[in-house]
C-alpha cells in the first residue's frame, strides 16, 4: 500500500501570474513522457521483472508521484486566481468551457492521457531499456518548457525535476548492468 | 572529462527562411559517463543537496535555460 | 479571515525536505549497491534525523503521514494547508 505524507518533495515556487504557463506545464502531467505515465509505466513492470529490480522500481515509480504532484502545484498555483479573461488570454479557453480549472490528464496539445503511452513488454532488458529511454524523453521535455517559462522560481522546481530524471536514467543503466552479471546463469552440470 | 553541451554547425542554404542558427546543441548529461557508481563519492550537504536535485555534485547538470547556447543566433 | 502559515513552518518543512530527500537518493543508491555499508549506515542516521525534525514540526504544525502520525483534538489530519497551497 501507499500512505501520504502531507508535503511536498520540494517546496514548489511560484512568482508570476501567468496561466500561460500552465498550458506548457500540463505535458508532464499527462503528456506522453509525464509524470503519471511514468509512475504508472514503472509500477506496473515491478510484477514481472528480476526481483533484484524491483525494488528501485517501487521506489523510483514512487517518486515520481510525489514529482506529479509537484505538476499539479505549479498549475494549481499559476491557474487559481486566474479570471476566465485571463485564461483565454493564455490560450486556456477551450480547456475552461470543458474543465473549469480542475485539473486533467491531458498533454499541451489537449489529447488525453492513455495507457498506449507506457510500454510493458516483459522482457527485462526491452522495459529497462524503456525506462531509461522514458527519462532522457523527460528530461529533454523539461528542458523544453524551461525555454518556454520565464519564471525563475518556477524553474527552479523545473531543474530540480530535469536533475531527477537524470538520476532516475543512472539507477536504470545500473539496473541493467545488475541484470547482466553472470551470477543469474542458469547452471548446467 | 567529458562536457555536458555539444555542439554542431548545421547545413545553412542560401534559400532558408529564418536567419539561420549557425550553432546548434543537445546536451549530453553526466549519467551518459559515469558507469556503476563508484562508493564514497563527495555529497552534498541535506540543503545544497536539495537544492541540486542530487547528493552527488558529480551528477549535478545545469540547466541554463532559454537565451543561453541553443537559443542564440551568432 | 484568510489562514496564513508562519515563517517557522516554511523552514521547518524545508529542513524535514532536506533530509527526506537524502533518504530518497540513498535509498534509490542502495537499491543498486545493496552492500555498501557506509552508505546504510549514513541512511540509518538520516531516518532517525527525520523523525526527530517530523517529531518536532508536527507539534506545531499537525500531521504529516497518513495512518501514522497521532491527532490533536479535534481531527488535525485534514486541516488545512494542503501541499500544493502552502
Ligand atoms: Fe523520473
Amino acid at each position: 500500500m501507499w500512505l501520504y505524507e502531507k508535503k511536498l518533495q520540494y517546496p514548489v515556487r511560484v512568482s508570476q501570474c501567468n496561466p500561460r504557463l500552465a498550458k506548457f506545464l500540463i505535458e508532464q502531467y499527462g503528456g506522453a513522457d509525464g509524470e503519471l505515465a511514468a509512475a504508472l509505466r514503472y509500477l506496473n513492470q515491478r510484477y514481472s521483472i528480476p526481483d533484484k529490480v524491483v525494488g528501485l522500481l517501487t521506489d523510483i515509480g514512487t517518486e515520481e508521484f510525489a514529482h506529479l504532484e509537484m505538476i499539479a502545484t505549479m498549475v494549481y498555483k499559476l491557474t487559481k486566481d486566474a479570471t476566465p479573461e485571463q485564461l483565454k488570454e493564455a490560450g486556456l479557453a477551450p480547456h475552461y468551457a470543458n474543465h473549469d480549472k480542475a485539473l486533467f490528464y491531458h498533454n499541451a496539445a489537449g489529447n488525453p492521457w492513455t495507457a498506449e503511452y507506457i510500454q510493458a513488454k516483459g522482457d527485462p532488458i526491452a522495459d529497462l531499456y524503456e525506462d531509461i529511454a522514458a527519462e532522457e524523453k523527460a528530461r529533454a521535455t523539461y528542458q523544453w518548457i524551461i525555454n518556454l517559462s520565464d519564471d525563475p522560481d518556477l524553474n527552479d522546481g523545473l531543474k530540480f525535476l530535469r536533475e531527477r530524471e537524470i538520476i532516475h536514467s543512472q539507477r536504470f543503466r545500473e539496473a541493467v548492468e545488475i541484470l547482466k552479471e553472470e551470477q543469474g546463469k542458469k547452471k548446467f552440470f | 572529462m567529458y562536457s555536458l553541451v555539444k555542439y554542431y554547425h548545421p547545413y545553412i542554404s542560401p534559400f532558408d527562411p529564418c536567419p539561420p542558427m549557425k550553432v546548434k546543441s543537445y546536451r549530453t548529461p553526466p549519467n551518459l559517463y559515469i558507469g556503476f557508481q563508484p562508493p564514497s563519492l563527495p555529497q552534498f550537504s541535506p540543503r545544497e543537496a536539495l537544492a541540486h536535485g542530487t547528493l552527488w555534485p558529480i551528477f549535478y547538470s545545469p540547466y541554463p535555460g532559454k537565451g543561453k547556447e541553443e537559443m542564440t543566433r551568432e | 479571515m484568510n489562514k496564513t502559515m508562519p515563517p517557522e513552518y516554511y523552514s521547518m518543512l524545508e529542513e524535514i525536505q532536506a533530509v527526506d530527500f537524502v533518504l530518497v537518493e540513498l535509498t534509490l543508491y542502495l537499491d543498486t549497491h545493496p552492500t555498501d555499508k557506509e552508505a546504510i549506515q549514513q541512511y540509518n542516521y538520516y531516518a532517525r534525523q527525520s523523525k526527530k525534525l517530523k517529531k518536532e514540526f508536527e507539534k506545531q504544525f499537525g500531521p504529516l503521514l497518513q495512518y501514522q502520525s497521532y491527532s490533536g483534538y479535534p481531527w488535525t489530519w485534514d486541516d488545512t494547508p494542503w501541499p500544493w497551497q502552502v
